[in-house]
């Protein structure tokens, strides 16, 4: 899973980043805070930390010091710890929610928009029905049935990101479905299969990347207002909004236990916005000069 | 016509349904190619060309009704099913189209693009797929080709896009080429090498050919015979010398007169053709370019004409008041 995570992260820097052009300054830190947080998320279990669990009563709320490097919480536990321990929890939800997403929403959006007619339709219809239902009801009624875990909150955010991909990957087939090289492809005898994967896909890719990765952004202060909500993941494990959640309890005694974790969230949503529409800003001009 | 036709049209008619009622875009049409040939289809922007040829591709847009015979290689392109379809098309059709931006797939490059229509038809492994592209671009003029196979269409002019396009549509080794305004969007100075390269590919390949374009002037030299549409029919269809030399029909000389001439003196006004073709969605009881038409007559607005065969073989026009110019007086 730690792997997986990384090969992605990967693949969304290093091919746009290929066709040299200038991304400015701002693009390569915001890659770089990613690839810290990241490489700091993955190695959480071998780095030498303090358990992000261990609670030490006698430690409340402890300040800055050689031991505990961003102090301790309101239960004496390793704010710096949690704080690593919880970005895992924050990247894989915000990773994978908007995976799902991706692969249901761009196949839904990709078929849609090449075969039209009654499939489009329905696609379009039930997308309509989910973007009609109340997110926060619908994850209250999921946890509430099936019990919060990460699993299942990455399951309702995956799913509540479908329309969105779906509507971007549809847009894009549509403007793509009808230009002469599909047709040319048509011509040469290509299947359906051919022309969707090899001609269209290659096409859409680049925007729902894009996307993608501003649905990361979103999904990870999505998670977090969950989280703060009580709706996120289950403590002891600790993840960015329920750092800031448990946080608010102490706002007057420790502000800082808030604002950490306030920071991190920061940080990477700012980071996956820039790089996001960076990405964005480079594919547009290429399909807007063809 | 000589040998067996490799395609035969046969009354073919292509409804388009619009807002305001159903559009004939193609009305009767038949036409036949035999094997190596060319046949040029010329008529004004909206006369039913690229209509025709996506009906022979059987490539229409989904609502269009198609009616009629299309018979490619012995086979009813009608009537098959979508698979038999798709195989007879790899095998034996390919298409090039008027405008190279549009044609190539822009985030490919252009090795990928031809690699895989060759390994998709010819089955060959990938270093042979990619000789064999290298070799393809070369045919067609592309200098430097090994380079060119990992630039993406962005990279190339207008030109040598048409000329990949052109490399991608033989790479199957089709029996017959459509060639829809291959040369409208290119500068004039690259048209006649993109006509002379489509034009040796086809004798080197003896693949038959339909040029479809708006200037009599390309068909000129080029086809074998000519088919000129107007308002989705076929008015005047004769093989190119018979024509040239001695056209019938006012709106095939009104199309060629309306070409710049290189002799004329500067600012001579071009001779343009009065009005507008007919709205197709409401046709006229007579024939469709009667009101645009300087030998119109009580006839022609009553009745359509019929397309009826002229002195010389092969030469058919539809008209009432046909003409009798002879070549030079309008060339």
């Amino acid at each position: 899973m730690a792997t997986l995570e990384l090969d992605i992260a990967e693949d969304v820097v290093v091919s746009p980043a290929r066709r040299s052009r200038k991304l400015g300054l701002l693009f390569w830190a915001a890659i770089g805070w990613l690839v810290f947080v990241l490489l700091v998320a993955i190695l959480a279990p071998v780095l030498p930390l303090p358990s992000p669990t261990d609670m030490d009563m006698l430690e409340r709320r402890g300040p800055i010091s050689a031991l505990h490097w961003l102090g301790t919480d309101a239960l004496g536990r390793d704010e710096f710890a949690r704080l690593i321990f919880g970005a895992r929890i924050s990247l894989t939800v915000g990773l994978f929610a908007p995976i799902i997403g991706l692969v249901i929403g761009g196949a839904l959006g990709l078929l849609a928009g090449y075969f039209r007619g009654r499939f489009e339709s329905f696609v379009v219809g039930s997308m309509d029905v989910l973007l009609a239902f109340p997110p926060l009801i619908l994850a209250l009624a999921v946890t509430a049935y099936l019990g919060q875990s990460i699993l299942n909150l990455t399951c309702i955010l995956g799913v509540l990101g479908i329309p969105a991909f779906m509507r971007v990957a549809r847009a894009s087939t549509l403007t793509l479905a009808r230009r002469e090289f599909v047709i040319a492809a048509q011509a040469l005898g290509a299947t359906h299969a051919r022309i969707i994967i090899r001609e269209l896909l290659p096409n859409v890719a680049l925007p729902l990347l894009a996307f993608f990765l501003l649905g990361v952004a979103v999904t990870i202060v999505v998670e977090g207002a969950l989280s703060f909500l009580g709706l996120g993941v289950p403590p002891p494990i600790s993840s960015w909004g329920s750092m800031i959640g448990e946080g608010r309890e102490s706002l007057e005694v420790a502000p800082m236990l808030a604002f950490i974790p306030a920071i991190a969230m920061f940080l990477t949503v700012l980071s996956f916005n820039l790089v996001g529409d960076t990405l964005r800003a480079l594919t547009d001009p290429r399909q807007g000069a063809l | 016509m000589s040998g067996p036709a490799l395609l035969t049209i046969e009354d073919v008619v292509v409804e388009l349904p619009t807002p305001r009622g159903n559009l004939r875009a193609v009305d009767h049409v038949d036409l036949s190619l035999g094997a190596g040939r060319t046949l040029g289809i010329v008529g004004e922007s909206g006369c039913g060309k690229t209509m025709l040829s996506r009906a022979i591709l059987q490539l229409l847009p989904k609502k269009a009704k198609l009616s009629g015979r299309v018979i490619f290689d012995g086979q009813d392109l009608v009537r098959l099913n979508a698979e038999a379809l798709r195989r007879l098309r790899a095998r034996g059709i390919a298409v090039v189209f008027q405008d190279p931006m549009t044609s190539l797939n822009p985030v490919l490059t252009i090795g990928t693009q031809l690699v895989e229509t060759l390994q998709e038809h010819l089955e060959l492994d990938a270093a042979a797929a990619r000789r064999r592209s290298a070799e393809l671009l070369a045919a067609v003029g592309i200098p430097a080709p090994e380079q060119r196979l990992s630039q993406y269409p962005h990279q190339l002019s207008g030109g040598m896009r048409q000329r990949v396009a052109i490399a991608i549509a033989l790479s199957c080794e089709p029996k017959l080429l459509i060639a829809d305004e291959p040369t409208t969007a290119l500068d004039v100075t690259i048209q006649a090498q993109i006509l002379d390269l489509l034009a040796r590919e086809q004798r080197r390949r003896h693949m038959a050919m339909i040029l479809i374009t708006h200037d009599l002037g390309v068909v000129a030299g080029r086809a074998d015979e000519v088919a000129v549409m107007y308002a989705g029919r076929v008015v005047e269809r004769a093989p190119t010398p018979a024509l040239f030399k001695n056209m019938h029909m006012p709106y095939t000389a009104a199309l060629l007169a309306a070409i710049p001439k290189i002799e004329a003196a500067p600012h001579t006004p071009l001779a343009a053709i009065p009005g507008r073709p007919p709205d197709q969605t409401r046709p006229l009881k007579g024939c469709s370019f009667a009101p645009r038409c300087r030998n119109v007559g009580d006839q022609c607005l009553r009745s359509k004409p019929a397309l009826t065969t002229a002195e010389t073989e092969g030469h058919c026009y539809a008209c009432f008041h046909p003409l009798k110019i002879s070549a030079g007086v309008s060339a």
